[in-house]
């Protein structure tokens, strides 16, 4: 998934389309943001400046559907769709005790089961892009909208853990559709519910290994960038940003005057 | 000199249940202070009702604070009471007999330590019916995986291991099988010792493996030799370390509150020997940890010292968990004259619990408080109430057995001849 930082408007359509597609509630108090469930946020950040120079942007983050493991660029098997070349290492799939999320290795989607979950939280501890949610309440369905909820997708019960799945709903959807046609999932038959929601166009969803897709071309810009790559999560969501202050924003920069700290840095600076 | 309560009528007389040679107290005074721990055990289960009830929204925790006041409290308890192991190990496999006489006090602890982590951790998982997946589905590349395999095999052995002093009690004994039985069990009890050796060993490293895995948070991740990050060996010698000093600690506030001398001095000499020399070298690992962490580690991941201690979370955590509470105690264990006087060993001994809680307390909370991501922002963290209810378990849970225990089993061999 590749998005535009300079063409979203922080509408916040990818959040509702994507509770929409994927059986979210809606909680009695949905202003306890850290309690609350919003599998894609979207951050507003500023550069910091007092106006007239204020400028803000909207970074919306889904599963980061990190790989970990070896780091590198997309050209050199960055991510393996042939399994076996490396061991993918999630930050929070090695963690789990009861093998409740994996890592699918054909399409790099890192995958949540809420009826194997035992609601122990290690996984949350493990992510830095907060992307895990535990589903702290019972969710209050009003009266009638289980009816009206996507049969597609289970909806989870209090104490397990969930998270964006790149609606993998839609990705089984397309190959049964494929394999009944004799013919292979194509770009536009797999997106994802907020990448079609999106009105300015700002998420684009593909195989970031395929040359026929827009993402593959997308990631090889110069303004392209991930969230916290110092930290070798190596995420399969790339951000666009033309306005430097913005790609900043992503990561980590050691600041302080220190000579070794600075030599270090730069010695774990990989990629 | 006539007491007051001396005229009260008898209720009940369990004198002939209590260990051979020994004094307690009356049981009207026993089942008074029995309050004490029954009060704790209610607090916990009006606790533990509502979150397994309503769920864990009963607590504080949220998204950001995945682990809270209980996974602290797991961790240390399971920490201090590593002495049981550890004097298990050094009684019967190394064959440092003079602990023999705080071995089952060793034990006892480490059973109340663990069994009281283990009931804690059943509230803490959101679908507490679902505990057994951990085993069933278990995920073999999970720290977690071993350590629920490791605590409840080892709270098993705690059980066999204590059972002897169950049996040995002056009204069990009396029955003959029970009598074989226990002498049996004495008998083949360094199998018990070396599993639960093994087995310890293993999680006290797997906890904090725990951590040191967590490679996309700075604050905790490490570094490693191989599959285990540093963090690993380092709370296996911490626990090592501290474990003896809670036992013998334990044993020295039992002895003030009641009256008694339960053993030798010299026994907590060498209890607070042992360590004093483990926290030294614990203590040497663990500040080159730090410093590799500080100058090596963080600044790769972008970050500083600075950004890690924030407020309230600032750099005193730090001083008192490696100064006050981690060198000063190892220096101090290690000189005779210390361990001499009985004061100055405990306060010793109580600054070494009180920089293990505080490693376990920043591992945990620490690691969580901090954002990672540069626009997140930084949120502290206050247990609640139901909390607090759940993470008195341990104290009431342990109260109540360790009172019993003491009241009703041969806990103390040297207690007789010492308080003749």
């Amino acid at each position: 998934m590749v998005i535009d930082l300079d063409k979203c408007t922080g509408c916040g359509a990818c959040s509702v389309a994507c509770m929409s597609e994927n059986n979210i509630g809606v909680l009695h108090n949905e202003t306890d943001k850290i309690r609350s469930i919003t599998w894609l946020r979207v951050y507003q950040i500023d550069n910091g400046k007092a106006f007239p120079d204020t400028e803000v942007a909207f970074i919306p983050r889904p599963c980061m559907h990190c790989q970990g493991g070896k780091s590198g660029t997309p050209g050199q098997a960055f991510f393996q769709e042939a399994p076996m070349d490396e061991a993918a290492h999630p930050p929070c799939v090695s963690v789990c005790p009861a093998t409740a999320t994996d890592y699918d290795e054909k399409t790099g989607i890192v995958s949540q089961i809420p009826t194997r979950c035992i609601g122990c939280r290690y996984c949350v501890a493990a992510c830095p892009y907060h992307a895990r949610y535990f589903n702290w309440y019972d969710v209050p369905w009003p009266k009638g909208t289980p009816r009206a909820l996507s049969p597609f997708v289970s909806p989870r019960m209090r104490g397990v853990v969930e998270k964006c799945t790149f609606c993998y709903q839609r990705y089984q959807s397309a190959r049964n559709k494929a394999l009944v046609d004799g013919s292979e999932v194509g770009e536009m038959d797999y997106q994802t519910a907020c990448t079609e929601a999106c009105p300015s166009g700002a998420i684009t969803f593909g195989q970031l290994q395929n040359p026929k897709h827009k993402v593959h071309k997308l990631i090889s810009s110069e303004h392209t960038f991930r969230l916290l790559e110092k930290l070798q999560t190596n995420p399969k969501v790339y951000y666009m940003s033309k306005r430097e202050w913005v790609r900043k924003m992503a990561d980590n920069y050691v600041t302080r005057h220190n000579k070794f700290a600075q030599a270090a840095a730069q010695g774990g600076h990989q990629q | 000199m006539r007491r007051w309560f001396d005229d009260l009528p008898k209720y009940a007389d369990d004198s002939s249940w209590w260990p051979k040679g020994t004094k307690r107290c009356r049981p009207e005074f026993f089942l008074f202070w029995l309050g004490v721990p029954l009060t704790l055990l209610a607090y916990f289960t009006v606790g533990a009702v509502l979150c397994l009830a309503l769920g864990l929204n009963q607590t504080n925790m949220n998204d950001y604070f995945a682990f809270g006041v209980w996974i602290v409290v797991d961790l240390a308890v399971i920490g201090l009471g590593a002495g049981a192991f550890f004097t298990s190990f050094l009684n019967y496999i190394v064959g440092k007999t003079e602990l023999k006489p705080i071995v089952n006090a060793a034990v006892l602890i480490g059973f109340i330590c663990y069994v009281g982590a283990i009931l804690m951790l059943g509230i803490d998982i959101g679908q507490p019916i679902r505990g057994w997946f951990g085993f069933w589905h278990a995920n073999v590349h999970s720290m977690l995986t071993e350590v629920m395999f490791c605590i409840t095999t080892y709270a098993i052995v705690l059980t066999i291991e204590l059972l002897p002093s169950v049996l040995d009690n002056r009204r069990i004994s009396r029955v003959p099988e029970f009598g074989t039985f226990s002498h049996n069990l004495h008998t083949i009890m360094i199998v018990f010792a070396a599993a639960g050796t093994f087995l310890s060993f293993f999680h006290q490293g797997s906890l904090g493996g725990m951590f040191g895995v967590l490679y996309a948070r700075p604050f905790a991740d490490r570094g490693g030799l191989g599959i285990w990050p540093w963090t690993f060996f380092l709370f296996i010698m911490s626990a090592i370390a501290v474990g003896p000093s809670f036992t013998t600690m334990v044993v020295m506030i039992t002895e003030k509150i009641t009256g008694r001398k339960l053993t030798k001095h010299n026994v907590k000499m060498l209890m607070g020997k042992i360590s004093g020399w483990l926290l030294v070298v614990y203590m040497v690992f663990k500040s080159a940890d730090t410093m590799w962490w500080a100058y090596i580690k963080l600044p790769a991941a972008g970050l500083t010292m600075d950004q890690m201690y924030q407020a309230p979370y600032g750099y005193w955590l730090l001083w008192v968990e490696l100064g006050l509470c981690g060198w000063l105690p190892a220096l101090m264990l290690v000189q005779e004259k210390v361990r001499a006087s009985y004061g100055w060993m405990f306060v010793a001994m109580l600054l070494a619990c009180i920089g293990i809680t505080l490693n376990r307390f920043v591992f945990t909370i620490q690691s969580l408080a901090l954002p990672v991501l540069p626009f997140e922002k930084f949120y502290a963290y206050l247990p609640s109430w139901q909390e607090w209810g759940i993470a008195s378990l341990v104290l009431g849970f342990g109260l109540l057995v360790f009172m019993l225990a003491y009241r009703y089993l041969p806990i103390f061999p040297q207690e007789p001849e010492l308080n003749d």
